[in-house]
């Protein structure tokens, strides 16, 4: 492909770009596959040189660098910081990448020994606390949700091309789900985050009639006593808002300020 | 004759394949000293992460264990709590979720040999080079990755960390003129296939066999996806519940993933262990593509697990329109049954695009997971990955192969497993 491409008779470069993994299950690199209507046009607004799940001898020279995954063990925070030293853009991909994810919830056990022990039993396997990007590095851009969203990217990535500006809503999934028309969650009997987690997925899942997991960590301004009140006027078992509150590590510091 | 030859590859993160592996291969004066394939992924310790999680959390945090197979880890876990709470799924809900694995299958499939592995046999380093002298062919695989992945967001609500699948049924029905659409699109998809079928017919694989023992679930008449015994080429057979007996895992200090071992020091799941031990189940198209390409059980050449899983292509294809056909003859009921928790244990056996997938949780009273335990197809495969590469090295070594070629066929071999690595190690 073309180092270059224009728009309305404007030349704009195509960025160098890499696309690397920490500790994750690769389902945002996949997303970044899917969406395949429009999957071409996307990737010719970038330069991929490094992509190792879908390319071989990629190059270390890039400007922006994607980075999934969460940091669980040294090596990891060794080619973060690589990554950081040359990446002009240094992108967290996914809730992993932002929060932690699914597997900070291993956090939740203090003896780490104990969760070796119980998934390796006495062979010695290395670990450690797990912690999201910015605990590291610099995080230029955060692209959150469990999965992202590749309407989100595309929206995202043109106008990092383009150098416009990058906002997230600051409001809560509850508007667009409102918005959508769709039933109330509460009225169902199932507990919901969507009154204080970050908009952007079009309220992805209570569209499907499943009430919202936090992945995309929360908006502005999100109330929390707000949302017990709710939950206790519908009698959802307190436990099952913490299991989602401590799901995809968004809201680590919430809790912590609820338990206070 | 060429004098023996001397090499010394070293393949660290190999690449085109989920998670992270190296592949090391020396060979000195003719003779293979070293012929390693090391798993050096992260663990994330999810079965430590499920301890005192309630049963509603399993299946939303065991989707996550993969992002190419979250459909077929939810169902796994769905069908775990399912079983430990002696529930059992309507017909509606059975044709559902084979439906919506179905599509996954498709798309793992799909991604595999077009994004994963066609570029070895065209010469080509991503499927990013392929877009414009292999135009035809990208499009085709973004044809039918589209068709699979929408099918997976009308079943299940989103291809990727499905959210509409949960235990006792889904949350919410597909509308019935999109189901049709589907089905439309389905037959419509048939000549995609076909072509797919001529490249991969017109491509070379490599020459190469170690026997080996296959395992998968075993056919009711049907060709298997979702629970029942598990049977393999050695004369095994196990109830569900029995899987400890088949997986035996253990630890080997190059590898962070599980190793296993069944009647030999490693066996292979996948989509060739299932055609090899389920072919008459298998479509009759699916069948016909079978012998075209020179796929007949039992095919002991790990290289075509590729036309395996094209094999299987043709098959999810072919049940799907069938599936659709048979839902859309049926009046739908809302199908969510009421969970009533128990104490126990229960297994769930899926067969997944990489091969045999098990969850088996133990619950307390309350619904509470006490312990877990998950084991992934390539954890299973990951020993019989490490004696092929052996026995590879060592053919091409008697062969006076050169270094280039060495590499390129060690990596297309680990490549043909379709191995998820992130997900072994979990």
């Amino acid at each position: 492909m073309e180092k270059t491409r224009t728009y309305l008779g404007v030349e704009i470069k195509r960025p160098r770009t890499a696309f690397f993994e920490l500790s994750s299950c690769e389902g945002c690199q996949l997303q970044i596959l899917n969406k395949e209507a429009s999957l071409f046009a996307f990737l010719d607004l970038l330069d991929i040189v490094n992509f190792r799940e879908a390319m071989s001898n990629g190059s270390n020279d890039y400007e922006i660098a994607f980075v999934e995954g969460s940091v669980t063990r040294a090596d990891e925070e060794e080619r973060l910081l690589k990554i950081r030293k040359q990446a002009k853009t240094l992108v967290a991909l996914g809730s992993c990448a932002c929060f932690g994810g699914v597997n900070q919830l291993k956090n939740r056990f203090n003896d780490l020994e104990w969760v070796k022990k119980e998934v390796y039993g006495d062979f010695p396997i290395e670990t450690q606390k797990v912690r999201p990007l910015s605990d590291f590095v610099t995080v230029d851009l955060s692209i959150y949700g469990c999965p992202i969203k590749k309407e989100e990217v595309e929206e995202i990535v043109t106008n990092l091309v383009l150098g416009k500006s990058i906002d997230h809503p600051r409001y809560p999934v509850c508007m667009e789900c409102t918005a959508n028309g769709n039933i109330c969650l509460f009225k169902l009997g199932e507990p919901c985050l969507g009154p204080v987690t970050r908009a952007g997925c079009d309220a992805w899942c209570p569209n499907n009639r499943v009430g919202c997991w936090g992945c995309r960590g929360p908006a502005d301004e999100a109330n929390f006593d707000q949302l017990q009140e709710i939950m206790d006027s519908h009698n959802i078992p307190r436990q099952a808002m913490l299991d989602r509150l401590e799901c995809f590590g968004g809201f680590s510091s919430a809790i912590k300020n609820m338990s206070e | 004759m060429r004098e023996s030859i001397n090499c010394d590859i070293k393949i660290k993160h190999l690449t085109r394949v989920e998670g992270h592996g190296n592949i090391h291969i020396c060979i000195k004066n003719g003779q293979v000293e070293k012929a390693s394939w090391d798993v050096v992924e992260t663990p994330r310790f999810f079965e430590a992460i499920l301890v005192g999680k309630h049963w509603e959390n399993a299946p939303v945090l065991c989707g996550r264990i993969c992002g190419i197979c979250s459909i077929s880890h939810t169902l796994a876990s769905i069908r775990a709590i399912e079983q430990a709470f002696g529930m059992v799924p309507s017909l509606q809900t059975e044709r559902l979720r084979l439906l919506l694995k179905h599509m996954e299958t498709l798309q793992s499939h799909i991604l595999h040999l077009y994004f994963l592995v066609a570029p070895d046999f065209l010469g080509a380093d991503s499927v990013f080079d392929l877009i414009e002298p292999h135009g035809d062919e990208v499009q085709r695989a973004a044809r039918l990755k589209l068709l699979a992945n929408d099918g997976g967001d009308l079943i299940g609500g989103r291809r990727l960390h499905p959210t509409r699948t949960v235990v006792g049924g889904f949350t919410m029905l597909p509308d019935r003129a999109k189901l049709a659409t589907l089905g439309q699109r389905l037959r419509a998809a048939l000549p995609d296939l076909n072509k797919t079928v001529d490249l991969f017919g017109s491509f070379s694989i490599p020459d190469f066999s170690r026997e080996t023992e296959f395992v998968s679930l075993k056919s009711e008449g049907n060709y298997p996806f979702i629970g029942g015994q598990l049977i393999s080429s050695d004369g095994v057979l196990k109830e569900e519940e029995e899987y400890l007996a088949m997986s035996n895992e253990y630890m080997v200090d190059h590898s962070t993933s599980k190793w296993s071992k069944l009647s030999r020091p490693s066996f292979a799941v996948g989509a060739l262990a299932r055609v090899n031990n389920n072919f008459s189940a298998l479509h009759p198209e699916a069948q016909g593509i079978a012998d075209r390409l020179g796929l007949q059980p039992v095919n002991h050449n790990p290289f075509m697990n590729n036309i395996a899983q094209l094999v299987e292509c043709v098959h999810v294809v072919q049940d799907s329109i069938f599936l659709i056909d048979e839902l859309l003859g049926n009046d739908w009921q809302e199908t969510r049954q009421v969970v009533t928790p128990t104490a126990g244990f229960g297994t769930g056996a899926v067969e997944v695009p990489r091969g045999l997938l098990y969850h088996c949780y133990q619950f307390d009273e309350d619904g509470r997971i006490t312990k877990a335990d998950c084991v992934i197809p390539t954890s299973q495969n990951n020993a019989n990955i490490h004696y092929d590469i052996i026995a590879l090295a060592q053919k091409l070594a008697a062969q006076c192969k050169d270094d280039h070629e060495i590499r390129l066929l060690a990596e297309m071999l680990v490549r043909a497993y379709d191995p998820c690595i992130s997900c072994s190690v979990h």
